[in-house]
């Protein structure tokens, strides 16, 4: 670009949205980022149109074998396609992501909204009691709440994991709101007459609308990421559905004979990891660039 | 000094009774009972042992008994390994546990500090967006990866070290890398910022202008406050080594913790459960405070917002 284009680009004061859009663009991982993880969930999504073999088809005849031009990614020792259980896996795994953070978005975004709108001595019990949850690992966590679910089904794991995944959300959300409330355009509002709900929605919560949308992202690879501890520890997905999670732990005890289980299961595992996190870090620097989180 | 440590410990006792309390109540509520075997027991044998731990005994009660041998420090019998109780299994398994995450700690430290140092000194060249590229491949690369790659090129391929176990010094090391690199990937991050961001201030500038060599002012003058959030960072880390070391002993076949963690939430093992839970979340308060005292020794700005 040059200079002059670019002077020109600034008089025409583009709104904060378009602005942090054009400085998400401009960050090349961010960029790299966004899109493999398109490709990879839109693949996962079409995987019925694009895979030959059924996932559950089996070949006991011939067990694991390597990969070649039938099975592109090999198959597993149940004659399975490799490359048809992984899409199928990334469609459990992605999902959960999504479904879990979707959870861990409402209760946070409540809940830390409310806590830093009321304030007082609501707000510090409010958030003692989050701070007594997140003084335990996360994974802990979630398995005591697999066991109060049973772990049988897809729906009640992501509900779990999207149940301590909100803590994060709802500290942010918290400080957030503390700071708004504080600012003169509330008290305006207020003046106006404007009860205390129409406030939260129509004058805090579009103000939390970046940090919802960066958290929102960084929230879901951490939950992809738990979901496959947990289905890797054997307490999450049970057979025959398989996550990436149980892929990896399959692929994993068999890796003197079959190391391919292993590897394409955590490429593409990985991939998706590494995506999302250049995704939200881009997000991040562009929508609010004084931020970081050290939260692993 | 005395103000924290009596606060935090006033603090403790709320957050421990709520845990206690939240965990006791999600674990009743699971479909389920320890004594549900694959071959039904017959009625009264069932009742019989559930009587004997008091299983039989309202709800209530059961919690106010549970909480009062809590106090006195019986984390109680285990359902599913007969014979023992909860302390002597956590007595068992946890220093292996302990050693783990320490070995772990000490290989994030060691790689981590000297890359986050490295990058920071190497600002703005290829070498730092290599260094730093690492790093973010480390945070993505789970243990649950890194660990079967490992046991593949280090023990199968190369045959250096044995695939499992934790019988042998040298068995310590592929399960401390496993464990390790994702933290030495966040504290060589939480390094290079800090490092950075301490080589803008004035007494870098003065401490160069006496003359003295970069070398000198980044070991000698800027790592020190440097180092905060890494210190600070601690804390949380020691957490995460807590539940990432369950996943390693299961790579790895090491018996800590972990597999009587798991075993104990799919079999229903109440006290199992409750009392590693209990015992983890005191020692994560406890490696928070740690961590606060040190950051407070090594940066003394910070004692007095802590006042």
């Amino acid at each position: 670009m040059t200079k002059h284009k670019r002077e020109a680009h600034s008089l025409t004061a583009a709104s904060p949205g378009r602005q942090a859009w054009s400085r998400l663009l401009q960050n090349r991982m961010a960029r790299i980022g966004g899109f493999l993880f398109l490709g990879i969930t839109l693949t996962c999504l079409f995987a019925p149109l694009l895979i030959t073999s059924s996932p559950e088809a089996q070949d006991l005849a011939y067990g694991a074998q390597p990969p070649s031009a039938k099975h592109w990614l090999g198959t597993d020792s149940l004659g399975r396609d490799l490359f048809a259980r992984i899409l199928v896996g990334g469609r459990i795994s992605i999902g959960v992501g999504f479904a879990a953070t979707l959870v861990a978005l409402l209760v946070g975004v409540t809940y830390g909204a409310l806590a830093g709108y009321i304030g007082k001595r609501c707000e510090a019990l409010m958030m003692r009691f989050v701070d007594a949850i997140y003084a335990l690992p996360f994974t802990m966590v979630v398995i005591v709440l697999t066991v109060t679910f049973d772990q049988k089904s897809i729906f009640l794991i992501f509900m779990a994991i999207g149940l301590v995944e909100w803590l994060t959300m709802a500290r942010i959300i918290r400080g957030q709101t503390r700071i708004l409330r504080r600012r003169p355009f509330i008290e305006a509002a207020r003046v106006n007459g404007s009860g205390h709900i129409r406030i939260l929605l129509r004058h805090i919560l579009p103000n939390l609308s970046g940090q919802i949308i960066v958290y929102t992202t960084l929230t879901i690879p951490a939950v992809i990421l738990l979901e496959s501890i947990i289905s890797f520890l054997g307490l999450g997905v049970q057979p025959p559905t398989a996550s990436w999670g149980t892929l990896i732990h399959e692929g994993a005890q068999k890796i003197d004979d079959a190391p391919w289980l292993l590897l394409f299961p955590a490429l593409f595992f990985s991939l998706t990891i590494f995506s999302l996190n250049f995704l939200g870090d881009g997000l991040r620097d562009s929508l609010d660039p004084k931020e970081t989180i050290d939260q692993p | 000094m005395h103000r924290l440590l009596i606060r935090r410990l006033l603090q403790a006792i709320p957050t421990l009774w709520l845990i206690a309390t939240a965990t006791f109540f999600l674990l009743r509520v699971a479909p389920g009972g320890p004594f549900d075997e694959e071959k039904p027991l017959s009625t009264e044998i069932k009742e019989q042992i559930e009587a004997h731990y008091g299983l039989d005994q309202p709800l209530y009660r059961q919690y106010f008994s549970y909480l009062g041998n809590l106090l006195q420090g019986d984390l109680g019998p285990s359902y599913k390994y007969p014979g023992w109780d909860v302390q002597e299994i956590l007595l068992q398994a946890f220093p292996v546990s302990f050693e783990l995450g320490c070995w772990a700690l000490l290989v994030a430290l060691v790689i981590g500090i000297p890359a986050g140092i490295l990058a920071a000194a190497l600002h703005h060249r290829h070498a730092e967006t290599g260094i730093m590229m690492a790093a973010t491949a480390g945070i993505c690369l789970p243990s649950f990866v890194v660990g079967p790659l490992l046991i593949l090129t280090f023990s199968l391929l190369l045959g250096w070290f044995n695939p499992l176990g934790w019988t042998y010094p040298a068995d310590r090391l592929l399960p401390a890398i496993t464990l390790g690199l994702l933290y030495a990937a966040y504290i060589a991050r939480l390094a290079r910022s800090g490092l950075l961001e301490v080589l803008t201030e004035d007494y870098i500038r003065t401490a160069h202008a006496k003359g003295l060599s970069q070398r000198k002012v980044l070991l000698g003058h800027a790592l020190r406050s440097a180092l905060d959030p890494v210190v600070a960072y601690l804390g949380p880390a020691a957490a995460g080594l807590v539940s990432g070391s369950f996943v390693v002993e299961t790579i790895f076949f090491i018996p800590g913790m972990g597999p009587f963690f798991v075993n104990g939430a799919l079999n229903r093992d109440y006290p199992v459960v409750m009392g590693t839970v209990l015992f983890y979340a005191v020692l994560i308060l406890l490696f928070n405070l740690i961590a606060d005292i040190l950051q407070m020794w090594m940066q003394p700005r910070t004692r007095h917002d802590e006042a």
